[in-house]
């Protein structure tokens, strides 16, 4: 990843807006060449909406939007991007190979690219059945075929291991390691967080429609933190509020975890003693992906409320 | 442009909703055109169905100088109806399968993809037209070797003015259909008012104002399906007497065309306007 080229993707403060519900709500967002950028959120947090604006399916209600130098659904930023948004849509009466001809058709590419890219999909074998009788997974990797189409340098894919086996799951997480490998930049969206932090090197964080965290996947993941189980809790919490910061500070199932550097456990531990808090567990840990996606998204009465697809 | 109107005949070709439609039309034509005539005919003089008219001008009505009425004497009321079905389900279920999206993220932008399918459906009405015709011609020439009739035929400016007046009325239904589709992102609800429009209310709209309202004829004569009678009625050889439903001289054919022109350019611009405008979800 070359930090210092400019962004292939750059949304600033975009907005989506459908009525009274707001889906997107001053998203910024920054994808450079050559990552695999994961765009991370619960369900209906506004993932689709954003790599829907993208795609130029539908437009911003306000914000700024860049995909490869132009506008979202220009024929020539198009051509340079390969999608697959939310579920795979194709002819049901056509077979596999048939979508890809007539999809070739449209984005004027040689017939000879159909072949390579059911190959790489391994989709090979059953082209010529109809797209009605493929299976979820099929459908879902015929979905990424119609993306590699174009030999695209930026792809956008949409929660794109949704409703694959654990072999198909795997084979589609290699695919797209190797399309970032292959100098492609590619942008994906996903509620699983185990499949961001294998997949990808940047991860952007979206809740109830807005961007509240972006970072390199290993930074998020080395970040140290002591976790501490205290009685009483909420006292505990108070008091390493009070001294250390309420960023620093959160509850995650019955512990507290503290973001500070390991070599002040001894300091932390001191500091509840002496306020008369009994400390039955305290050690430092490196946060793994999941706790901070829990943290970002999460209020202490549960998952925040979220609004849009 | 041209990767789309390929695009559009590689799924027109494969569909076998389209042939469905193209069989539905053609049988009907044959039906209405050739068989009952013909079964009238045989059975003599005095033949409800030919209502006093004498065999010798039963039997012309089937013989090859009357084929540009029998290929194109349907395409008002029945064939349009076809036609109109073909536009939206062609233009519609790209919104039911979700297809368009999968469209407009590969290349082609929304006018260019609307204008290629719409060219995409012409063609296909022009397949139509040509295979109704040469299936009424065939129906045609069998009833006069039969029968030992001569076959006389319209002259070639008369047939190529018949086949293109019949593709209009076909374009014409199609094109609602298609406006009607992209309106409502659907397939069944503009099937449904299409329907009931070009079988319903045309010919409510008409009896009401001839018989109860005369001063609102101007409006009838103003209807899409009105005109399409006429032009079909200015195209043939046909007269009141032995013109079918649907076909009348309500306005002249130079009035009608360019009614039809303005009906045509408008469900045109409405369907490219609302394409372009909204989100595709």
């Amino acid at each position: 990843m070359n930090a210092t080229t400019a962004p292939l993707v750059e949304v600033s403060g975009l907005t989506k807006r459908y009525g009274d519900t707001l889906a997107v709500d001053g998203v910024d967002l920054t994808v450079l060449p050559g990552e695999v950028y994961g765009f991370l959120g619960p369900n209906g947090a506004g993932k689709t909406t954003t790599l829907r604006i993208l795609t130029g399916l539908i437009a911003p209600t306000s914000g700024t939007v860049r995909v490869l130098g132009g506008a979202p659904g220009q024929a020539q930023v198009l051509a340079r991007t390969g999608s697959m948004i939310e579920s795979p849509a194709f002819y049901p009466y056509l077979s596999g190979l048939d979508n890809l001809r007539l999809l070739a058709e449209y984005a004027e590419v040689p017939r000879t690219r159909i072949h390579e890219v059911l190959a790489l999909v391994d989709l090979a074998g059953r082209a010529k059945d109809r797209f009605s009788t493929y299976s979820l997974g099929m459908k879902q990797r015929l979905g990424v075929a119609a993306a590699l189409l174009k030999d695209p340098e930026l792809v956008i894919l949409d929660e794109p291991t949704n409703g694959l086996d654990p072999a198909g799951m795997r084979d589609m997480r290699r695919l797209i390691r190797e399309l970032g490998a292959d100098g492609r930049t590619v942008l994906l969206s996903s509620h699983l967080l185990g499949e961001v932090q294998q997949i990808c090197d940047r991860v952007g964080i979206i809740s109830e429609g807005r961007m509240v965290a972006e970072h390199l996947v290993d930074d998020l993941r080395t970040e140290q933190e002591l976790v501490i189980r205290a009685t009483p809790r909420e006292s505990a919490r108070s008091i390493l509020t009070e001294a250390l910061g309420a960023a620093a500070v959160h509850q995650y199932d019955d512990t507290l975890r503290v973001k500070v550097a390991p070599d002040r456990a001894a300091e932390v531990n001191r500091l509840l003693v002496e306020a008369g808090i009994a400390v039955s567990e305290l050690h430092s840990t490196e946060r793994a992906l999941e706790d901070v996606f829990f943290e970002l998204t999460t209020t202490d009465n549960g998952p925040e409320k979220t609004n849009a697809g | 442009m041209l990767g789309s109107y390929r695009a559009e005949l590689l799924k027109l070709r494969k569909r076998s909703a389209v042939w469905v439609l193209f069989g539905a039309g053609l049988v009907l034509s044959l039906i209405f055109g050739y068989l009952l005539p013909y079964l009238g005919y045989a059975t003599g003089d005095g033949n409800q169905q030919t209502d006093g008219i004498p065999r010798s001008e039963v039997l012309r009505g089937v013989l090859p100088e009357r084929v540009m009425d029998n290929t194109i004497g349907g395409f008002p009321v029945f064939a349009g109806a076809l036609a109109l079905v073909l536009g939206a389900i062609v233009v519609g279920s790209e919104y039911t399968w979700g297809t368009l999206k999968t469209i407009l993220t590969q290349r082609p932008g929304r006018t260019t993809l609307l204008g290629g399918q719409l060219l995409g459906l012409l063609t296909m009405l022009a397949v139509w037209v040509l295979g109704i015709f040469v299936a009424c011609s065939l129906c045609s020439i069998g009833i006069a070797a039969a029968e030992g009739a001569p076959m006389d035929w319209p002259g070639p400016l008369t047939l190529l003015k018949g086949l293109a007046g019949g593709w209009f009325v076909l374009t014409l239904w199609c094109l609602a259909g298609a406006a009607l589709a992209v309106a409502f992102r659907n397939v069944a609800l503009p099937i449904g008012l299409g329907v009931v429009w070009i079988l319903g209310i045309e010919a409510l709209l008409a009896g009401v104002v001839s018989s109860l309202l005369p001063d609102l004829r101007f409006l009838s004569d103003a209807m899409p399906g009105a005109n399409a009678g006429a032009l079909v009625f200015s195209v043939t050889g046909m007269t009141a007497a032995d013109a079918p439903p649907g076909v009348r001289d309500a306005v002249s054919g130079g009035r009608a065309l360019s009614t039809m022109l303005v009906y045509s350019a408008v469900f045109v611009v409405l369907a490219m306007v609302t394409n372009r405008r909204r989100d595709v979800s």
